[in-house]
């Protein structure tokens, strides 16, 4: 545990960094924008009212709301200090209610659907690649094809397909929403299953595009590794073909995992958007309608939120790696 | 240099590939010369006209006729308007009435519609049947002997003095037009949009301006991460410290959500196809950059680097003459895959409707938007989504095709 300290430590420090930054990033970008928003949010609530000095007190309330007649410094430390305290502000869009309110009901749902489907999609993805890698000749032959088609698919594009078979065409599953719109939330069976069944096309369509990018990633790690010098060494010694295997396969999946560190803000932007086709309940879907209501603060929370997911998976893959890479044990040692 | 590009096009993936993206590019580039309609002029009044040939009705009467005896063309008639399930229908009152079940074939308009005429009668009482399926039936039947009578269609036209209608002529069911000669004559491959637009012109220019919103990303990203990681990489010391620095960040903050934002803030008024190219290519340099900083910094201290150096060449001719053309292929590869990248960005951004404005251009991305919002994928209207999915999907694969052939030329560890 102790050579781990110091890594953990660095990564700890990298995580505050960066999420400090995001946090000054989505603070100071919407207000480097030219034009006042305030003015524009002011037009937006008056539209229809004559009166000038009603239209006035509305923009004096919602500069005062927002704090944009105050310095920029003095607007951001009030701005860290709310979302210290979890208060994003009012949504406009659903007003009177708290943004943090809508976050919290759709995160779960993000949550559920995107981190089980990405790694799922991971392990098979990885698995089939280094199937091809040593299998070779007629499954590589088909499945590498198939995986370079498939993970060049954008991820709307195979989530409408998918709805398109299996929602429209064969009405296995529902097309829409994350639970049958004539249920309430609830613990019965019946709400169970409706979840189950409505978190299938979603679920897919995000493992498909995953697998592709994983097992041609996973072949090519796998073919180098085959042909390294240390496998040639072990047939030499005569060490059985069962176990070699098990050598390369760690070895190449190592880098496979930092792919995923990396790719991870990829992935989950592709799935926001299969969020949206699907309709289903989660951080994607409510994104699109801040957007489609010009819900401000609904949307500056939400790509904080995302931020932060991203951030959060990016650290948990950083600290899983160390320990299955001995080699960052051993790096922090010396 | 005479012999990579050779070895390049041996590459059977960069072949395919780049034999896919030229194709797109020709019917993007020659489809507006030959084809003169405007792609975003409303044509159709309604939503969603199936693909096909409109033939103007009006004009068609007025036609010269052609009178063709063809046998089938009665069939073929009443097959149109014979849905499946009153076939099924037809079929259910013959067996009850005791016709042979295995003799009746509803997919043989003409036996099913032989078999009909000879054994219903309307008076006959099925029993167990209700009244109202009784006067369905009968209705059917109606409806089937009107199909089948051999009359043509009268014209008539409002006389000036009476005001009555006046018999001007009739079609006799064998006349026939020939396409050539109705003057107006609209051919709809992909039928038309949620606006009434035809899906195929607008494809076109939605591919065309789609291809060139990945250029503009991919040069703004491709030029940033390029000087940025010459810099950091060929200088070194304090520059690179910063310059790496806001790299790393900007890789871990993930690009989709600073486009979200930034496109957001911008705001509807200002958001162009240009802008959003341009905000695109600003969040995704980080890659470049950091492929380009490690290449140098394995240049930096090589022979010849060293003796231009001693030569006292300045650091711009170092970088130009004896840096660039070493990482050139690298560039080009992130290049091309910043481009696809693009093209996906904007259209994951108008997905989410932040992308260009409406108004004056079409956009893949637009495309897909406008057919999701009036649900065109629940509807089964397939030409308003589906070619769109289909040429983005040929997009990045060619892109990607191309790039893993140049990496399989470039680096030999990966050919097979």
């Amino acid at each position: 545990m102790k050579g781990y300290r110091k890594y953990f430590l660095n990564k700890a420090i990298w995580f505050l960094v960066t999420f400090v930054f995001a946090i000054i990033l989505n603070f100071i970008l919407p207000r480097l924008m030219p034009g006042d928003p305030v003015a524009v949010i002011t037009q937006r609530a008056t539209q229809g009212m004559q009166s000038a000095s009603g239209i006035q007190a509305v923009y004096e309330y919602y500069q005062k709301a927002f704090g944009t007649n105050k310095p920029m410094l003095t607007q951001f430390i009030l701005y860290i200090k709310n979302i210290a305290h979890g208060d994003f502000g009012l949504s406009f869009s659903q007003y009177p209610r708290p943004v943090l309110d809508i976050l919290k009901s759709s995160i779960w749902w993000t949550i559920g659907l995107q981190f089980p489907a990405i790694i799922v999609g991971w392990l098979i993805g990885n698995t089939l690649g280094a199937l091809a890698a040593y299998l070779k000749k007629g499954f590589d032959k088909v499945l590498m094809p198939v995986s370079i088609f498939v993970s060049n698919f954008p991820a709307f594009g195979m989530a409408v397909i998918l709805l398109v078979i299996f929602g429209v065409g064969l009405n296995w599953f529902p097309t829409s929403g994350g639970y049958g719109f004539d249920l309430m939330p609830a613990f019965s069976w019946k709400f169970i299953w409706s979840v189950i069944v409505h978190y299938q096309l979603p679920f897919w369509s995000i493992v498909l595009i995953a697998i592709g990018g994983q097992a041609i990633g996973m072949r090519s790690m796998a073919i180098y590794e085959l042909n390294a010098d240390y496998v040639k060494f072990s047939r030499f010694m005569g060490i059985k073909d069962r176990k070699i295997i098990g050598y390369v396969f760690r070895n190449a999946m190592l880098p496979q995992v930092t792919g995923l560190a990396l790719s991870i803000g990829t992935m989950i932007g592709g799935a926001l958007v299969a969020e949206i086709i699907f309709s289903y309940p989660g951080l994607g879907y409510t994104m699109l309608n801040g957007v489609m209501g010009q819900d401000y603060p609904l949307i500056s929370a939400t790509t904080l939120i995302v931020t932060l997911m991203v951030l959060i998976a990016m650290f948990l893959i950083d600290i899983v790696y160390a320990f299955i890479d001995p080699r960052i044990k051993a790096a922090q040692l010396d | 240099m005479k012999h990579t590009i050779r070895q390049v096009f041996r590459s059977p993936n960069f072949m395919f590939g780049f034999i896919v993206f030229v194709l797109l590019l020709l019917i993007v580039i020659l489809y507006p010369i030959f084809v003169k309609y405007s792609p975003l002029e409303i044509i159709g009044q309604g939503t969603f006209f199936p693909p096909g040939v409109y033939v103007n009705v009006y004009d068609s009467i007025g036609a010269p006729r052609y009178t063709l005896n063809l046998d089938d063309a009665a069939a073929n008639r009443i097959g149109s308007k014979l849905d499946d399930q009153e076939r099924l229908d037809m079929k259910t009152w013959l067996v009850a009435d005791g016709f042979p079940e295995d003799e009746i074939d509803i997919s043989d308009t003409a036996k099913l519609m032989e078999q009909w005429e000879n054994n219903y009668d309307p008076t006959v009482r099925i029993p167990g049947m209700t009244y109202a399926n009784q006067m369905y039936y009968q209705r059917l039947n109606a409806s089937l002997q009107g199909i089948l009578s051999i009359e043509g269609v009268t014209i008539a036209a409002i006389s000036a003095e009476m005001g009555a209608l006046e018999e001007t002529g009739t079609i006799p069911q064998s006349d026939y037009v020939n396409i050539n000669q109705v003057p107006n004559v609209r051919v709809l491959p992909l039928g038309t949009d949620n606006f009434g637009r035809d899906v195929l012109t607008e494809l076109v220019k939605a591919t065309s301006v789609s291809l060139q919103i990945g250029l503009v990303a991919g040069t703004v990203a491709t030029l940033i991460g390029l000087t940025l990681g010459l810099l950091s990489g060929y200088i070194g010391g304090l520059m690179d410290d910063i310059i790496m620095f806001i790299t790393n960040i900007f890789t871990v903050i993930p690009s989709f959500v600073l486009l979200i934002l930034i496109s957001f803030s911008i705001g509807q008024e200002h958001r162009g196809a240009v802008t959003i190219a341009v905000v695109i290519g600003f969040t995704s340099w980080v890659w470049t950059t950091r492929a380009v900083r490690a290449q140098v910094i394995s240049l930096r201290n090589r022979d010849h680097v060293n003796l231009s150096k001693l030569s006292g060449h300045s650091v711009m001719h170092i970088i130009l003459a004896d840096i660039l053309p070493y990482i050139a292929s690298y560039v080009v590869m992130a290049f091309i895959l910043q481009i696809s990248s693009g093209i996906l960005s904007e259209a994951g951004l108008s997905i989410l409707g932040l992308g260009p404005r409406t108004t004056k251009v079409p956009t893949l991305g637009l495309m897909m938007n406008w057919s999701l919002i009036y649900q065109a994928e629940i509807l089964g209207k397939w030409w308003a989504y589906f070619p769109v999915i289909v040429v983005i999907a040929l997009i990045t694969f060619s892109m990607n095709l191309m790039n893993t052939g140049l990496d399989q030329v470039f680096n030999p560890a990966l050919r097979e």
